[in-house]
């Protein structure tokens, strides 16, 4: 048979099609039979109550409050020196050799196994510094584990703002950090931003990290101070699913729901800042 | 005044570039400092290639080999399925699909990045492991191939958004020159435009794979976590994360079985450290 290379790219295209269809339909797939299954138990008690029975009945009230806890104070650790870092990065350390080892310093904190990071926030803060098993040990924990996507974000924000901008500022006599601080960070804002929210986005999904540092197993009350123990969503769904014997399908469907808008509401707001502000750039 | 102001602002900046560099080194001092305590009562040869997982037995054996097995089966089960499917899906997304398309797709693979591990494992829970134990008809689906699968869903966004990087940022004159030769447009893709951009492709494939070795939660619920040395991909196996997940918690603080787990706490940060910087040797050479 002689060779057709039309034939033969025909078929090559549809194989591509199909690599990409074994991708999105299980992950049409998967998002569906959560909300199918999971929507029924999310009601109003189910969200705003404390557990009882053993997490097999009522709420999920005080994972919801301790993964806010958590991700709020990842953010605040994480937020300022990721982007004093780009800062750094971009404006102060252009191209010198010191920027490159930086950079592989990120790329390498980035790739650092999660469950790594539980075991580093085990050793430095709950045992050494003695914070315990904390909300500020976890919380620090996770700060540093979503400190390079922000660092990322941060840079590659700081990076789009012309050059033109800073000489100008310059130009007039405004000194480098006023430069930066009027001049290159309001144009960076909406870049950061985005970067901090899926850095939130991240760390309320992640389990390795706060299995040892934070997370309590059944606590049904709200913590009073940053030295208790919180509940968190992404471990109390690794709870009910495989610790926990004899949990109602329902339960588990909703807290996974649960979790995933949350996970998804903070990527779609990401999303849309970035939108917004690309359409309206003017430069 | 001003000078005094932008010299301590300068430091600060400094010193916040410095973090990155800091924590990394943070993070493997601590894992030295309680990790090497293990080796003043365990012969190091004995903990790599022992093949016998028993931390809270008298005395204690802390052989990791078979978890080293078990997370090696997986990972290698993990990249057959995900290497070629998500590369496959980064040349649709970059060369063939029309632009409506093409955002679509990248929103659905955005949307599998973004989906919590531990969802991921509690749906392979409910759903994979029992249509592979019937498929099978096996004891139970809690199985090496389990956690393949899923493991490969949670390395394909990796892949595919640096390999599709790699093969944007391959020049638009390679691709018009091989068409104006004649080449049809498939005859472009895999014999010009794939091979400039395959060094990004191979940094795509190791940092997906690094993915693949250092994912704890949904490995831990799906694989069925028995330490033996495994035989077969529709065995249950124990991976090194699963075993830091799963024993952490009831290990004593300063007990030989706490320091057993930094050790094996330092072999994946070795392993991942040697994958990240090989696929940035990689994406750097892409570059220059």
């Amino acid at each position: 048979m002689k060779k057709n290379p039309e034939r033969s790219q025909k078929i090559a295209f549809f194989f591509l099609l199909l690599a990409n269809l074994l991708i999105v339909v299980p992950v049409g797939l998967i998002i569906v039979i959560i909300v199918a299954k999971g929507f029924p138990a999310l009601t109003w008690e189910f969200i705003s109550q404390m557990p009882r029975q053993g997490m097999r009945a009522g709420g999920i009230f005080p994972a919801i409050i301790g993964t806010i806890y958590l991700v709020g104070g990842a953010i605040l650790f994480a937020l300022p020196i990721g982007v004093l870092a780009a800062i750094y990065l971009c404006e102060y350390a252009t191209h010198s050799r010191m920027s490159r080892v930086v950079k592989l310093a990120i790329v390498n904190l980035a790739g650092v196994p999660s469950v790594v990071y539980g075991l580093f926030g085990l050793a430095l803060f709950v045992v050494f510094c003695k914070f315990g098993v904390s909300i500020l040990s976890g919380a620090l924990t996770l700060g540093i584990m979503i400190l390079p996507i922000i660092i990322t974000a941060s840079r590659e924000a700081l990076e789009s703002v012309p050059p033109a901008f800073r000489e100008v500022s310059l130009s007039l006599g405004a000194s480098k950090w006023q430069t930066i601080r009027n001049i290159v960070l309001p144009n960076a804002i909406p870049g950061i931003l985005t970067g901090a929210i899926l850095g939130l986005g991240r760390a309320s999904g992640e389990t390795a990290p706060i299995l040892f540092t934070v997370a309590a197993f059944y606590l049904p009350r709200l913590p009073s101070s940053v030295f208790d123990q919180v509940m968190a969503l992404p471990y109390h769904l690794y709870v009910i699913s495989t610790q926990v014997p004899n949990v109602d399908e329902k339960i588990r469907y909703g807290t996974a729901l649960v979790l995933l808008l949350l996970v998804l509401f903070m990527n779609s707001v990401a999303i849309l800042i970035r939108n917004k502000f690309r359409k309206q750039k003017r430069w | 005044m001003r000078k005094c102001k932008e010299w301590i602002i300068e430091k600060l900046v400094f010193l916040c570039g410095m973090a990155s560099i800091v924590f990394v080194g943070l993070i493997f001092l601590f894992l030295l400092k309680e990790g090497l305590a293990l080796f003043a009562t365990v012969n190091p040869l004995e903990f790599l290639a022992g093949k016998k997982w028993y931390p809270i037995s008298e005395p204690p054996q802390m052989g990791i080999l078979p978890l080293i097995l078990g997370s090696l089966l997986v990972t290698v089960g993990a990249a057959v399925i995900s290497v070629p499917i998500g590369v496959s899906c980064a040349i649709y997304i970059a060369e063939v699909a029309p632009a409506s398309i093409k955002n679509k797709l990248k929103a659905g693979i955005e949307l599998l990045a973004a989906i919590p591990s531990v969802v991921l494992g509690f749906i392979g829970m409910v759903t994979l492991v029992p249509w592979i134990k019937q498929l099978f008809h096996l004891p139970t689906g809690l199985t090496a191939l389990s956690g393949s699968i899923m493991l490969a869903f949670m390395a394909m966004p990796t892949i595919v958004s640096i390999a599709e990087d790699a093969l944007y940022s391959v020049p638009k004159s390679y691709r018009e020159g091989a068409l104006a030769l004649g080449a049809t447009h498939w005859q472009a893709i895999y014999r010009v435009i794939v091979p400039a951009a395959s060094s990004g492709i191979v940094a795509a494939v190791m940092l997906g794979i690094g993915r693949v070795i250092g994912e704890t939660m949904a490995v831990m619920m799906i694989t069925g976590n028995s330490a033996v040395m495994p035989e077969s991909i529709l065995q249950p196996v124990r991976t090194l994360t699963a075993t830091i997940a799963a024993e952490m918690g009831e290990a004593v603080v300063g007990s030989e079985h706490y320091f057993g787990l930094f050790a094996v706490g330092i072999v994946l940060f070795v392993i991942s450290f040697m994958i990240n910087v090989t696929a940035d040797l990689f994406l750097h050479k892409n570059r220059s």
